[in-house]
């Protein structure tokens, strides 16, 4: 392919004592197919995304002596149970005195359990948002940001979620309400077991 | 012509600079999406993959890894496997079969072992559960190795519940969900 081509006029007459013109034009047509080849290749076979994660921690199985353990506020306590096709349930701190607390129905929707837990999570809510207003204005290092955001997020004040599914929930919507914990600012959530006592309030509430 | 081959290699490296080779896996899952801009690392990654209908699936990184892997799970069922089976596991990126099954599934060619008669799962449940096995052997070989659950946005909480409660099992309390991007929605004053 790649040919060192003698001029063609000058060839009938050689002239003697004149060095004949030889052109270098090397055809780079194969070389060009063999990178488009090449790209295609690649093209296909890889892929320039790369998944995200989320990490989570979940509770560790050893029981913590009762000393150790610390009591929170049950006005803190928010538990979120998930039902089937994104229904949410929700109800504040827990049974005192003999009284149920009252179950609320919503949905995994931008208006349902967002409106809430952002509301109750507002004082947060605003600072983080503050935080991240001042982090545009002025080139705030990310170091500097997260610790900044975690310290809000620690707020002594902001609600514990307590996340439950039914076995009717979906992977995606475990996921999408994990997801409204880093929405709304929540550090502090935890994914339990579904208990009896959750199963008899939803049962109360459908009849 | 000099052009076109500029621009052809300049294209080449950049592919092959910033992507990834696909994993083959053997089942196709849609994951769900978050806000979390979390990137996975690429090496030391156990990924458990859960189909739509809960069956688990599992892969780990690293050639030599996966032999000692294979070996060390075979001892604990009393099995052993041959250099060339062990040679076959070293090369599946992911699997999802019970360990009385491995030497069958090793014999297969890769296009047979993606067939849905051969998509078993790895069992999990109270009374047989080789999926904890296999985590814990994991564990061993590669000590910094990060968990990663890959399930299917519709797959039943039940499956995953299992999942979570075997890995709570064998104290695993730390692991990362694999989820496609999402821009974070904005967050209004109401």
């Amino acid at each position: 392919m790649a040919e060192i081509g003698t001029e063609s006029k000058g060839d009938k007459k050689t002239r003697k004592g004149k060095a004949r013109k030889i052109s270098t034009r090397i055809d780079y047509t194969p070389m060009v197919d063999l990178g488009m080849l090449l790209i295609t290749f690649f093209m296909l076979t890889t892929t320039l995304i790369r998944p995200q994660t989320m990490e989570i921690a979940m509770p560790s199985k050893q029981k913590v002596p009762e000393s150790q353990q610390t009591e929170i506020k049950a006005s803190r306590a928010i538990t979120i149970i998930l039902g089937k096709d994104d229904t949410v349930y929700y109800y504040k701190g827990t049974r005192e005195h003999g009284v149920d607390p009252v179950v609320h129905v919503t949905d995994l929707s931008s208006g349902g359990i967002r409106r809430y837990l952002l509301q109750r999570n507002y004082d947060v809510v605003t600072k983080v948002l503050a935080l991240e207003a001042e982090r545009a204005n002025t080139n705030m290092p990310e170091e500097e940001f997260e610790k900044k955001k975690s310290e809000l997020m620690n707020n002594k004040q902001s609600p514990i979620v307590i996340i439950k599914a039914t076995d009717d929930a979906t992977y995606g919507e475990l996921v999408d309400i994990l997801d409204e914990m880093a929405i709304c600012d929540i550090s502090r959530y935890a994914i339990l077991d579904i208990n009896d006592y959750d199963l008899s309030l939803l049962k109360k509430l459908k009849a | 012509m000099t052009a076109m081959t500029d621009v052809a290699f300049l294209l080449l490296t950049f592919f092959m600079l910033t992507s990834n080779f696909i994993q083959n896996e053997p089942v196709m899952v849609t994951i769900p999406s978050s806000i979390s801009q979390l990137k996975i690392p690429e090496t030391n990654i156990l990924t458990i993959l859960i189909d739509e209908t809960g069956k688990i699936f599992i892969g780990m990184d690293g050639e030599q890894k996966r032999m000692e892997w294979l070996k060390k799970v075979g001892a604990d069922y009393n099995m052993s496997f041959t250099p060339q089976e062990s040679k076959a596991f070293s090369l599946v990126n992911s699997f999802g079969v019970p360990i009385g099954q491995m030497a069958d599934f090793l014999a297969l060619t890769s296009k047979e072992r993606e067939m849905k008669e051969n998509l078993l799962g790895i069992p999990a449940d109270s009374t047989n559960n080789q999926f904890k096995d296999w985590v814990r052997e994991a564990r061993i070989v590669n000590p910094q190795i990060r968990i990663a659950i890959k399930a299917d946005e519709s797959t039943p909480y039940p499956a995953i519940k299992n999942v979570m409660n075997t890995l709570r099992d064998i104290d695993e309390n730390r692991y990362d969900l694999i989820t496609a991007f999402k821009k974070k929605p904005k967050i209004t004053e109401s």
